[in-house]
């Protein structure tokens, strides 16, 4: 990572910072969709713990591309709500396993396993970023994402080793989601160019040690890593399931039906 | 009980001499049975309603109108599952698992505040609620942080510091909603106007009417009225309202200046019945709410403690092999 930033086109990393708030935002939603529906009152406070933490991040993302919009457009009036609230489905760029619905409690551990793993590794090395902000960003949810891997590891543990059925509901939940992990190690042109510049994470060299750890906490519980055998991807490109319009329709509506309102 | 070698009548009455006294009874205290019983019930009707209070609002979490207002609005559901939690610790103190009191719940057999059985419609209302709601609970919980049996005093206590921050979070909401465009005025009005009145009865009854009063007003378990606590909120809520420039729901508030209050127009206690009694929009969707996620939680709860048999019967092993 050496080159400055000068030389990068501003749009790249606002869009940069988009996706990476648009990961956020979205599996932040899913987890908060536990809120009373916990399996047991701990359980509410821990979930919606997490949700909050991705909430923050997805709201550090989004200022920072909304600071950048503003600088390339001279206004001062785009803010963090207009990229959670005014952009469509074609036009988030949240990976895919972050929409998926949110399933039973096997399938939101399962998926956050797969999820914070990925984070803590990319956190460590989105610090290094030239992108000072992107940097400072990355400090402050690493600390966060270490608590998320200790978390969703313990899960892992209980719910894999625990009774035949939560067995069964773990495996079925990872086999599941699988296919939707590889994306998560994929660069586009536009990562590329970033990766160049030294403001963005090399997402292809991820995914040795990611495998590596997560194929570790799976055994221990006594599950298989799935076939590698399929892959779905197009997150990054608004390419999406069907799960993604209904929630920004949910999360939209009161913004968009009272235009250019104040909350 | 020879330990404590006195008669019933000189237990009970060392026990009133104590409450007389201001000194906090603790769980290892000697008390009265229908004290034990009047206090679980009451504690565990405040629980359940933190634990069913997380519905009307949980509602909102994912249609929140920005960022801002979904991180705290967020966060004050999650305050209230911890209040939920820190309040069925402290009835367990008094000899009940949390298990019984979840079950009487669902039953039916225990009450949580009946506020929750009206629907939260729109986002007005998640102002509304905070500020009405908590308010009104505030107002009790203040009272209540000098009841008789310590850990439920020093639990309001705890509690009190965060109610306070949910309803500055729903007046910050109206705020917003009143000072911005006409239909956002109009949707803050909307909301006060269908929860101001439910907000006073979560007082509940007037004095005369209530059932559990004067026992619970001699062993300090209340400490005011329900009356008493009302008026303060009638009386703290028109400034408020005032503020916001929205128009007061009741039309035959008056200042009467000889009490230095309010007088009120009369609440519909047909109303109150009715609800308690089963006919609120979300009666029965709170409970069946609830009875689903326990029910779905189920293999969940049974997993982890077969994993913490597992894991300490192989500690166990490992011992016994070294
Ligand atoms: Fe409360
Ligand atoms: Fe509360
Ligand atoms: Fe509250």
């Amino acid at each position: 990572m050496t080159s400055s930033t000068e030389t990068v086109n501003k749009q790249d990393i606002i869009d940069y910072a988009a996706r990476l708030g648009d990961d956020a935002i979205v599996i932040g939603h899913r987890l908060s969709e536990w809120v009373s529906r916990a399996p047991f009152v701990e359980e509410d406070v821990a979930l919606g713990n997490v949700a909050l933490d991705f909430l923050g991040h997805a709201r550090m993302y989004y200022t920072h591309a909304a600071e950048l919009s503003n600088e390339q457009n001279g206004t001062t009036d785009i803010t963090e709500d207009n990229f959670a609230y005014l952009r469509d489905e074609r036009q988030f760029q949240n990976h895919l396993l972050h929409e998926l619905h949110k399933g039973d409690f096997a399938y939101t551990t399962a998926r956050q396993l797969l999820i914070d793993v990925f984070n803590k590794h990319f956190l460590e090395q989105l610090k290094k970023s030239n992108d000072k902000t992107l940097a400072a960003i990355a400090v402050k949810a690493a600390k966060e994402a270490k608590y998320h891997c200790r978390r969703s590891q313990d899960w892992t543990l209980r719910l894999g080793d625990g009774t035949s059925e939560s067995h069964e509901r773990m495996q079925l939940a990872l086999n599941d989601i699988w296919g939707y992990s590889h994306e998560l190690f994929e660069v586009d042109a536009l990562e590329q160019r970033l990766v160049d510049a030294g403001i963005a994470v090399d997402c292809t060299l991820l995914k040795a040690d990611w495998l590596k750890e997560v194929t570790a906490i799976i055994e221990e519980a006594t599950l298989m890593v799935p076939d590698q055998d399929w892959a779905v991807s197009g997150g990054r490109q608004g390419y999406h399931t069907e799960h993604l319009g209904h929630l920004l329709t949910e999360m939209q509506f009161v913004h968009r039906s009272f235009p250019g309102a104040k909350w | 009980m020879t330990k404590y070698n006195k008669s019933e009548a000189e237990l009970e009455a060392s026990f009133q001499q104590r409450v007389d006294s201001e000194q906090k009874i603790e769980p290892k205290d000697w008390m009265p049975e229908a004290y034990r019983k009047n206090l679980i019930r009451q504690m565990s009707q405040h629980a359940h309603s933190e634990i069913i209070g997380m519905q009307p609002e949980g509602n909102w979490i994912t249609r929140a109108p920005s960022l801002r207002r979904k991180t705290v609005l967020l966060s004050k559901v999650q305050d209230e599952a911890g209040h939920g939690l820190y309040l069925y610790s402290a009835t367990e103190t008094l000899g009940i698992e949390r298990s019984e009191l979840i079950a009487a719940l669902q039953s039916g057999k225990a009450k949580y505040a009946s506020i929750f059985n009206y629907p939260a419609q729109t986002w007005g209302d998640m102002g509304a609620i905070g500020w009405l709601v908590d308010g009104a609970a505030i107002v009790n919980q203040v009272s209540l942080q000098r009841t008789s049996y310590g850990p439920y005093a020093r639990g309001m206590i705890r509690i009190c510091k965060e109610e306070s921050f949910h309803q500055r979070q729903g007046y910050v909401i109206m705020m917003e909603l009143a000072k911005g465009t006409p239909a956002q005025k109009q949707m803050a009005q909307d909301s006060l106007n269908r929860f101001y009145w439910p907000s006073l009865m979560m007082f509940g009854p007037h004095d005369s009417e209530s059932a559990h009063s004067a026992k619970s007003m001699k062993w300090k378990i209340k400490r005011e009225t329900n009356d008493d606590l009302r008026q303060k909120f009638i009386d703290q809520t028109v400034p408020q309202i005032a503020y916001l420039g929205l128009e007061h729901p009741d039309k035959d508030l008056v200042w009467n200046e000889e009490k230095g209050q309010h007088d009120s127009g009369e609440i519909d206690w047909d109303e109150f019945y009715a609800v308690i009694n089963g006919n609120g929009h979300s009666n029965r969707q709170r409970i069946q709410h609830h009875v689903k996620a326990h029910e779905e939680g189920a293999w969940v709860r049974d997993a982890m403690s077969a994993y913490q048999q597992k894991k300490t019967q192989r500690k166990v092993n490992a011992e016994t092999a070294a």
